[in-house]
C-alpha cells in the first residue's frame, strides 16, 4: 500500500534535503570559509539583503556595510550612503559581497571571534549530520545483529542479549554517554571525537532496535514461509537473512530516522556542555556553546541559529513521521536520547 | 503475588544501583588523570603530586581503590568529595533534591497543561483543536536543550523572570516565593515537551475511546456529551498517559541536566558533570547511585500506577 503524499510529509522532506543540501554543498554555498575571522565585525548583526536604492530605485540586490559605533558594547549601524552589490558566482561561491574587507556578507550575522554564523551553520551541518547519520546506522546494525541472532537462536543466547539491552536500556542514558565521553582525554581531535560519540551513540541505540527485530524476527520465524524455506534446504544464515529480517525493513527505517535527530541533539548537548567537539571545529553544539553566554544570548540572539537548525531538522522529521509512524511513543525518543 | 513482584522489582533495582556506581567510580579511576592533576594543576612539583596523592589514596591500584570504596559502602559510608571536602552522603541528597524538585513540577505542570488540551483536541474538531495539535507538534520537536535556550532568550530579552540560578543573592533569598519565580524557566524548559507528549497521546487515545460503543449507549441514556467526554471517555483514556509516565522518568532525568546547564540550575546533573571533570571518584559514583534510583523509583511508581487504572496490567 502505497501512502498519499501529504501537504506535511512534503514539507517535511523538502526541508531535509534543504538541509543536506546545504551541508553536503557547504563550500559552494557558504560566502565565507567557516573560520575566517573578520576583526572588525566582533558579534557583527545580519547584513539584510536590499534591491531598492536610497533613491527608492530598484536595482541588483546589494547590502549597506556596517559602521562600528562602539566597540566596547559592540554596537553597529547601518551606512545606508554606501551599497555593495552581490557578487554572484565569483571565486568558486554561490554569492559574496562586492567588498569583503569593507562590507563581508553575513547573512545570518557574525559571532564573537567575527566568524560568519551561516557559513558556520554550513559546515557544521557537515560535522553534525554524519556524525547523527553515520552513528544511527552503527546502532541499527548493531540492534539487527543482536535481535536477529537472540531472536533466531532463542533460549539462553536470547534470554542473555536480551537481559543485557534491558540492562542499557534501563541505564540513565544522559550520565552513560557522559561519563563515557567524560572518563576520555578532554581534549581530543576532532577525528578522536568523532570516533567516540559514534561508539557511544551506537551502544545506546542499539538496545531498542534489537529488542524491536527480535520481537518481528521471533513472530515471523513460525509462520509458514520459514518452514517452507527451511524445508528447500536454506541453512540457518539465508533463513535469517534472506527471509526473516526483510520483514523488520520498515521497522527499521522508522528507527533509522528517530535516531538521527536523538543523536544530533545529542552531540549538541556534549559539545554545549563542552565535552564534544573542539571548540575551532564548528559543529551545532559547539556553535550552541559559543551562545551559552547568558549575555551574549540577550544581545546578539543570531547566535541561536543552531537551535534554529536543529528545530527545523527535528520538526521535518515529524512530519515525515507522521503517517509513518501514529504513534508518539516513538515520536518522543526524538527529544530524549 | 504482587508483593513478590515488588521484591523482584527491588532486587533488580539494588543490583542496578550497585553496578552503575561501581562502573563509575570504576571508569573515573581508570580515566586519564586523576583528581591531584586535573585540580592542582600542570605548575606541580611531581613530589608535591605525588604527597597528595598518598594523602587521598589516589596512588593505589584501580582495584584496591574500589575494593576500599565498596568496603565501607556497604556500611552506607559513600565517602568524601575530594573537590569539595564533604561527605558524598550529605552532598548527593541536597543536590538530588533540587533535579527531585525540577522533575517533579514539570510533571506535574506538564499533566496540567498536556491532558487537558489532548481532552478538547480529541474530542471536537475546529480551528481550537488544529491550533492546539499545531502547537504541540512543534514542541515534541524541540528537545529541553532549544526550550531552555529558547526562554532564557525570552526572559533575558523581557526581564520577567530570572534566567538562572535557584535563589537570588538578595537578603531574603531563603523565601519560597523567590525560588518559585527562579524555578519558572528551567520548569517550563523541561515541561512544555512532555505537555505536548501527553497532549498528542490524551488526544489520540480518546479519538479511539469516543467511537467504541459504550460512549454511543451511554450518551443515547441521555448522558450529556460534555459529561461523557470528561467523565468516561477520560477515565478509559487514561491508561496510554499514565504508562507514559515510566518512560518518561528518562527523558525527565536527562532533560533535567541540560536544564540545569543552561539554567544554572544546581541539580544532581550538574554536580555529575562537575565530579567527572574533576575526576572527583566518590562523588561520580554517588552521583551515578543517584541518577539510578531516581530512574528504578520512577519506573516502579509508573508501573504502580498502572496497575492502579488497568488490573489487567496486574501479573
Amino acid at each position: 500500500m502505497t501512502r498519499p503524499v501529504t501537504t506535511a510529509s512534503f514539507v517535511g522532506a523538502l526541508v531535509l534535503s534543504f538541509v543536506c543540501a546545504g551541508a553536503v554543498l557547504a563550500p559552494y554555498v557558504a560566502p565565507h570559509e567557516p573560520d575566517a575571522r573578520f576583526d572588525r565585525f566582533l558579534n557583527g548583526p545580519p547584513t539584510p539583503v536590499h534591491i531598492f536604492s536610497a533613491n527608492g530605485w530598484a536595482r541588483a540586490p546589494f547590502i549597506n556595510p556596517w559602521v562600528r559605533v562602539n566597540q566596547l558594547e559592540q554596537r553597529y549601524e547601518t551606512d545606508h550612503a554606501i551599497e555593495v552589490p552581490l557578487r554572484w558566482f565569483s571565486g568558486g561561491r554561490l554569492v559574496r559581497s562586492g567588498d569583503e574587507a569593507r562590507a563581508p556578507l553575513f547573512v545570518l550575522g557574525a559571532d564573537s571571534f567575527g566568524r560568519d554564523v551561516f557559513s558556520r551553520l554550513l559546515f557544521g551541518a557537515r560535522i553534525s549530520l554524519s556524525v547523527a547519520v553515520a552513528a544511527a546506522l552503527l546502532a541499527v546494525a548493531l540492534g539487527v545483529a543482536i535481535g536477529g541472532i537472540a531472536g533466531y537462536a532463542g533460549g539462553t543466547t536470547d534470554t542473555l542479549l536480551m537481559r543485557l539491552t534491558e540492562f542499557v536500556i534501563v541505564l540513565p542514558a544522559m550520565y552513560v554517554l557522559l561519563a563515557l565521553r567524560a572518563v576520555m582525554p578532554l581534549v581530543l581531535t576532532s577525528r578522536d571525537v568523532f570516533v567516540i560519540l559514534l561508539g557511544i551513540f551506537a551502544v545506546l541505540g542499539a538496545p531498542g532496535v534489537a529488542r524491536g527485530v527480535r520481537a518481528i524476527v521471533r513472530s515471523e520465524r513460525l509462520l509458514d514461509y520459514a518452514a517452507a524455506a527451511s524445508s528447500l534446504g536454506a541453512g540457518h544464515a539465508r533463513l535469517l537473512v534472506r527471509h526473516l529480517l526483510p520483514s523488520a525493513t520498515g521497522f527499521l527505517a522508522v528507527q533509522l530516522t528517530l535516531l538521527v535527530p536523538s543523536f544530533i541533539v545529542g552531540e549538541a548537548t556534549l559539545s554545549f556542555v563542552g565535552l564534544g567537539f573542539p571548540d575551532a571545529t564548528p559543529s551545532w553544539g559547539t556553535m550552541l556553546h559559543e551562545a551559552s553566554n547568558l549575555r551574549a544570548l540577550a544581545d546578539f540572539p543570531w547566535l541561536l541559529s543552531p537551535a534554529a537548525a536543529m528545530f527545523a531538522v527535528v520538526f521535518s522529521v515529524n512530519l515525515l513521521l507522521q503517517r509513518a509512524s501514529a504513534s508518539p511513543l516513538d515520536r518522543t525518543r526524538l527529544t530524549s536520547i | 503475588m504482587i508483593g513478590r513482584y515488588v521484591v523482584r522489582r527491588l532486587v533488580f533495582a539494588v543490583v542496578l544501583v550497585f553496578a552503575v556506581s561501581s562502573g563509575s567510580l570504576l571508569l573515573a579511576v581508570v580515566a586519564p588523570g586523576d583528581f591531584v592533576t586535573e585540580s592542582l594543576g600542570a605548575g606541580v612539583t611531581a613530589e608535591t603530586a605525588m604527597r597528595a596523592r598518598e594523602r587521598l589514596g589516589l596512588d593505589r591500584p584501580a582495584l584496591a581503590q574500589y575494593g576500599h570504596w565498596l568496603g565501607r559502602a556497604v556500611r552506607f559510608d559513600f565517602g568524601r568529595s575530594l573537590a569539595y571536602d564533604r561527605p558524598v552522603a550529605d552532598l548527593v541528597p541536597e543536590r538530588a533534591a533540587n533535579t527531585a524538585l525540577l522533575a517533579a513540577a514539570a510533571l506535574l505542570v506538564s499533566t496540567v497543561i498536556g491532558v487537558p488540551l489532548g481532552i478538547v483536541s480529541g474530542s471536537r474538531r475546529g480551528a481550537l483543536s488544529a491550533f492546539v495539535r499545531a502547537i504541540s507538534l512543534a514542541l515534541v520537536s524541540m528537545p529541553p536543550l532549544l526550550t531552555s535556550l529558547a526562554l532564557v532568550f525570552v526572559a533575558a530579552r523581557t526581564g520577567w523572570v530570572p534566567i538562572g540560578g535557584m535563589r537570588s543573592a538578595s537578603a531574603n533569598a531563603t523565601s519560597a516565593a523567590d525560588v518559585l519565580r527562579h524555578m519558572i524557566v528551567p520548569v517550563l524548559a523541561l515541561a512544555l515537551p512532555i505537555a505536548a507528549t501527553f497532549e498528542r497521546l490524551q488526544s489520540q487515545a480518546l479519538n479511539e475511546v469516543v467511537h467504541q460503543p459504550f460512549v454511543l449507549a451511554t450518551l443515547a441514556r441521555g448522558v450529556s456529551e460534555r459529561r461523557v467526554v470528561w467523565r468516561d471517555g477520560l477515565k478509559a483514556a487514561l491508561g496510554p498517559v499514565a504508562s507514559m509516565y515510566g518512560l518518561i522518568v528518562g527523558s525527565l532525568l536527562s532533560g533535567s541536566f541540560v536544564v540545569e546547564m543552561v539554567t544554572a540550575w544546581p541539580g544532581i546533573g550538574r554536580l555529575m558533570l562537575d565530579a567527572l571533570r574533576a575526576r572527583d571518584t566518590y562523588l561520580v559514583a554517588g552521583c551515578a547511585a543517584a541518577g539510578t534510583i531516581f530512574l528504578a523509583c520512577g519506573t516502579l511508581a509508573s508501573d504502580a500506577a498502572v496497575a492502579l487504572i488497568n488490573p489487567r496490567a496486574r501479573e
